[in-house]
């Protein structure tokens, strides 16, 4: 193993699957049910989680010994509000394309709970490599699921993925809809993404056992 | 154990100085990058303007929404746009930089009961002459605006429509080239009164086959963003109907 110890390799894996932040620990269920309704924007909601989540666990782990814990939460609210400006802005300035599609996620990012989950259950306590991994593991892990809700919610609701039309035309009745098929108007509004989210949980948990919890 | 971190005081300097260091960087940042940002926001305005009349680079597929690109955009505007207009009470007066003003301030000193300005461009294409007038309302959750441009019949040649933080998917949808393009053939006017153009749902005209009924098709899942689109065309159009009385070919 060269790059990364075996208990470094762990902080990425885990949170894909027994530790996924979305699933197990249930944190970040507002965006995930706000933007799947299609793939692109799961995908760069992904992506820039992965971002602020990466930079920001490293910032929180530099200055972990130097945080009053009176008002560390505080600290840890101006480190993300601050990261996600400056890339606001920086996009702003040399992407103004790119910037404009994100401008919707900018309040959704900085409200996500995972990113403080992550900022004071490990950044706080740990070096910036080992956070720094655990950042982009965690942002993974929640990716993956926002990515799968978004499928779903794209194909069956809209047709389509990634705004290509892949089942036909809805209106001129051509593909599957000439067979009869309809899109489900359901799957486009946000309460879909908690009943998929929901499918997702009950297939991990009858997979794995262990993690159903005693009542 | 007391930690020197817990006592008070280092509380105080620690939240001070964060502040100071962070309020700091942001402020330079803003300042350093301000210029471009400013410019990318006035080509984008030119961009809307020219969409709206219909000098974009769409193909022919209903697919995406393509702009003049930003390198000769300045260059475009100054050939397609042959006027523009400020409406100020009675007064019409020519200005170079109309396009310049923001809507959503002349919006408030309406509401103000202040003076206020209303920007008009007249633009050209193939000898046909188009209206652009600019629009600014509310969303489901903040601002919507666009651009609609008219002839001198009051049929829609095109239209523009943006939004700052409608949800992906749904209300997000009204950039979308299937629904801006729905509106060109329709009119404002219904008999002789200025009614503007309704999203409608069940209309039962998905194709919207039927340009004279001042409704175009509604998106799925995006009612109060497809509400605000009517309430700031109708809007426009009372605020703007002095002036298209004069234009409107009788």
């Amino acid at each position: 193993m060269a790059l990364l110890s075996k208990k470094d390799t762990n902080l990425i894996t885990d949170p894909l699957a027994d530790n996924n932040p979305i699933t197990i620990q249930v944190l970040g269920i507002c965006s995930a049910l706000a933007i799947t309704a299609e793939l692109k924007a799961s995908l760069v909601m992904a992506i820039s989680v992965m971002f602020v989540l990466g930079a920001g666990n490293v910032v929180i782990s530099l200055m972990r010994n130097i945080i009053p814990s009176k008002i560390r939460i505080i600290v840890q609210l101006i480190v993300v509000a601050t990261l996600v400006i400056i890339v606001d802005q920086v996009l702003k300035a040399y992407a103004y394309e790119l910037s404009k599609t994100l401008a919707v996620f900018v309040g959704l990012i900085i409200t996500n709970c995972i990113i403080m989950g992550r900022f004071e259950a490990f950044a706080l306590a740990n070096g910036p490599w080992r956070s720094f991994l655990d950042g982009i593991g965690n942002s993974l892990g929640y990716g993956v699921i926002l990515v799968i809700v978004g499928f779903f919610r794209e194909l069956l609701g809209s047709g389509t993925l990634f705004g290509y039309p892949v089942l036909g035309d809805p209106i001129m009745k051509t593909g599957l809809y000439a067979t009869g098929y309809e899109n489900n108007g359901f799957m486009i509004i946000p309460p879909a993404a908690l009943i998929v989210v929901g499918i997702i949980i009950w297939v991990q948990r009858s997979r794995n056992p262990a993690l159903v919890e005693e009542n | 154990m007391a930690n020197k971190t817990d006592s008070n005081v280092y509380t105080v300097v620690f939240a001070a100085v964060m502040v100071v260091v962070v309020g700091s960087i942001l402020a330079f940042l803003a300042s350093a990058l301000r210029p471009n940002i400013k410019e990318n926001e006035r080509f984008e305005k030119q961009q809307n303007i020219l969409y709206a009349m219909g000098v974009n680079e769409n193909g022919d597929d209903a697919g995406s929404v393509n702009f003049i690109p930003t390198d000769v955009v300045e260059d475009e505007f100054a050939s397609y746009i042959k006027e523009q207009l400020v409406i100020q009470g009675d007064k019409i007066t020519e200005d170079n930089e109309a396009y310049l003003i923001d809507l959503k301030k002349q919006l408030a000193n309406i509401k103000k009961g202040e003076d206020y300005k209303l920007p008009v461009f007249i633009g050209e294409k193939d000898g046909k002459k188009f209206y652009i007038i600019p629009m600014y309302g509310k969303g489901l959750w903040d601002a919507i605006w666009g651009f609609i441009a008219l002839d001198d019949t009051m049929t829609v040649q095109g239209v523009y429509f943006d939004h700052k933080g409608e949800t992906p998917g749904l209300g997000a949808n009204i950039k979308m080239r299937y629904f801006m393009d729905d509106f060109k053939g329709e009119t404002i006017l219904n008999g002789t009164q200025y009614a503007g153009i309704d999203v409608a749902k069940g209309n039962n005209d998905p194709l919207n086959n039927t340009k004279d009924d001042n409704e175009v098709d509604a998106l799925a899942g995006a009612t109060i963003t497809g509400n605000g689109v009517s309430a700031m065309i109708r809007e426009t159009v009372k605020l703007y109907k002095p002036y298209l009385e004069t234009i409107r070919a009788k």
